[in-house]
């Protein structure tokens, strides 16, 4: 009947296994490999500090200065989750904690069409409505006159974006928390709001950090909607009405042409490193507060 | 009987949509006695004690109505500070649910939301109360640590602690025992016989021969509604009804 007999199939079961936990398991580390060999023709001719804080980028001359593109991706994904984050907290406490059962029944699948639109749209969108909303409104209520595509712009498409993942997370995360624990704090004679501000975000806040972290991580690499509305110069923003320059952005814009110009390959090729090593960066931070906030 | 009746409950129904949970329920349960809830799973011991601290104000799909006199106080009636109210009774459930800070603050939690301020002060109940539940020698070097680290024995009687510590009249009991050893359910049957001096206790249990040990007074409910109430004695010796009969004889189903 088998040609294999228990024995065998058991060691061969084992060992696909163990090879497909060893693929996953240092995928990152062969990625971060062949990124680290391609860019090693700059790493070798610059020093590391020059090129992660120089300011000047004039790849026809040799002038090889990330700052810009760091500053601008920081820029966007701090500006994105600090909109995002609170109205999604605020939020998933609605849903889970105030509303009526049905509300959550229509988010569910609303949230779902959400995250499934793809980023083209919100960056089409994002110069139709944001970037046109920020150069007439915006700008000139605080003084400033500017042509929309900004830093700004990018950030609002974004926050928009991430919504949805970190609101998905976030109720999951209030819903698996037992209703008796809220009862529990009522019980004492706390308000509602009081049981959920010390009790119920306290027990959900591992989950409430990796759900930011996870959006965190999104919105650094988003790519596609953030190119469409940043504007795409390199400088150093002044203030979040200025355009700006993305690490993602950078790569997408350039790779493939302008490849004949000596060591642009490896320069996108360390983009794309740092990208690789900020996230795992995250990543770190992200289990070491999860780890630090879930002893209760 | 000559006994004060702390908890008078009259004409109560509970509705959820056109499933009637509670009855017309009417009871009187007395002061500084232990009285028991008895029936068998799905009759609404729960619900019934959820009506008590209001509790039911949290599913709006539950409409409740009669009147339950706390002290002569109609607590459903709307105008009545829930805060307080809620105060006045300590619940412990089924299984513990410790709040997620440390045991320490578990129990000075309940002591700033009943206005203790001084920090001495609230060192001082906190440590009463502790000792209240029997918890205070366990934990006395331990007290900054999370209090999901302990037992779930060790828990329960820190949900004791907690309950305690907002100073009720009444404690709500909903099968504390239920998820506990022994050892440790033994303590909590032993902590309700000294605490019912100060304290109206009503206990929730499945448990008939915990309710023999330590009732006072027995209410034994089916589908909703109140089939019997007594003493213990009348109820477990000399039970008039037919239902209540077959479910203290154990054969019930
Ligand atoms: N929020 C609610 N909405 C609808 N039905 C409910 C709700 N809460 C309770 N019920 C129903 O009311 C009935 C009584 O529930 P309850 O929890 O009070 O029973 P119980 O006597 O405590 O049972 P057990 O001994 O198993 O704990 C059950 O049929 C339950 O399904
Ligand atoms: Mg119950």
């Amino acid at each position: 009947m088998y040609i294999l007999n228990r024995w065998q199939r058991h060691w061969v079961n084992n060992t696909w296994m163990i090879i497909s936990l060893l693929v996953v398991a240092t995928l990152p580390f062969f990625l971060f490999l062949g990124l680290y060999l391609k860019s090693f023709l700059l790493l070798h001719d610059y020093h590391l500090g020059h090129l992660l804080f120089g300011k000047i980028w004039k790849p026809g001359i040799g002038q090889f200065g990330f700052f810009p593109f760091i500053v601008g991706s920081i820029w966007v994904t701090l500006l994105a989750m600090v909109i995002s984050a609170p109205i999604c907290l605020l939020a998933a406490i609605y849903v889970t904690q105030y509303s009526k059962t049905h509300l959550l029944r229509i988010m569910h699948p609303a949230i779902d069409i959400l995250a499934g639109i793809p980023s083209v749209v919100y960056g089409l969108w994002g110069i139709l409505v944001i970037v046109p909303f920020i150069s007439r409104y915006l700008g000139p209520l605080f003084g400033v006159t500017t042509v929309g595509y900004s830093i700004l712009a990018a950030a609002l498409v974004l926050s928009i974006m991430i919504v949805p993942f970190i609101l998905n997370i976030l109720i999951e995360i209030f819903r698996a928390i037992p209703v008796e624990l809220k009862e529990a704090s009522l019980a004492l004679g706390a308000t509602e709001w009081q049981s959920i501000k010390q009790v119920m975000v306290k027990k959900a806040l591992p989950g409430i950090i990796a759900a930011f972290g996870f959006g965190l991580a999104r919105a650094f690499g988003e790519t596609m909607a953030v190119l469409m509305v940043v504007g795409n110069v390199v400088e150093l923003p002044k203030s979040v009405f200025d355009p700006g320059y993305t690490l993602p952005a950078l790569i997408a814009n350039n790779y493939g042409e302008m490849l004949s110009i000596p060591k642009y390959d490896s320069a996108l090729m360390f983009a794309a490193l740092i990208l690789l090593v900020v996230s795992l960066f995250f990543n770190l931070i992200m289990h070491f507060f999860i780890i630090r906030y879930n002893r209760y | 009987m000559t006994d004060n009746k702390k908890i008078q409950i009259s004409d109560l129904n509970v509705f959820a949509g056109k499933f009637q949970i509670l009855k017309n329920i009417n009871i009187e349960l007395p002061e500084n006695k232990i009285t028991v809830i008895l029936g068998p799973s799905g009759c609404g011991k729960t619900t019934l004690l959820k009506c008590m601290n209001r509790l039911t104000d949290l599913y709006p799909e539950l409409k409740v109505t009669g009147d339950i006199r706390i002290s002569g106080n109609n607590i459903l009636a709307a105008r009545e500070d829930i805060y307080k109210l809620r105060q006045n009774m300590g619940l412990l459930s089924q299984r513990p649910y410790p709040l997620p800070m440390t045991i320490y603050n578990n129990i000075a939690y309940g002591l700033k939301l009943r206005g203790v301020k001084k920090r001495r002060e609230i060192h001082k109940l906190v440590v009463h109360y502790l000792q209240q539940a029997n918890l205070w020698e366990e934990v006395r070097t331990r007290l900054r640590e999370p209090a999901s680290r302990l037992s779930i024995g060790q828990q329960q009687r820190l949900c004791l602690a907690r309950g305690l510590a907002v100073s009720p009249g009444i404690i709500l009991a909903d099968e504390p025992t239920s998820a506990l050893d022994p050892i440790s359910s033994q303590y909590i049957e032993q902590k309700f016989l000294e605490l019912k001096n100060d304290y109206t206790i009503v206990l929730v249990t499945h448990v008939l021969r915990q309710a023999r040990r330590i009732a006072d007074y027995v209410v034994f409910m089916y589908l909703g509604e109140v089939i019997e109430q007594g003493d213990v004695h009348e109820v477990f010796e000399n039970p008039k009804m037919e239902k209540t009969k077959l479910y203290l004889g154990g054969t019930f189903n």
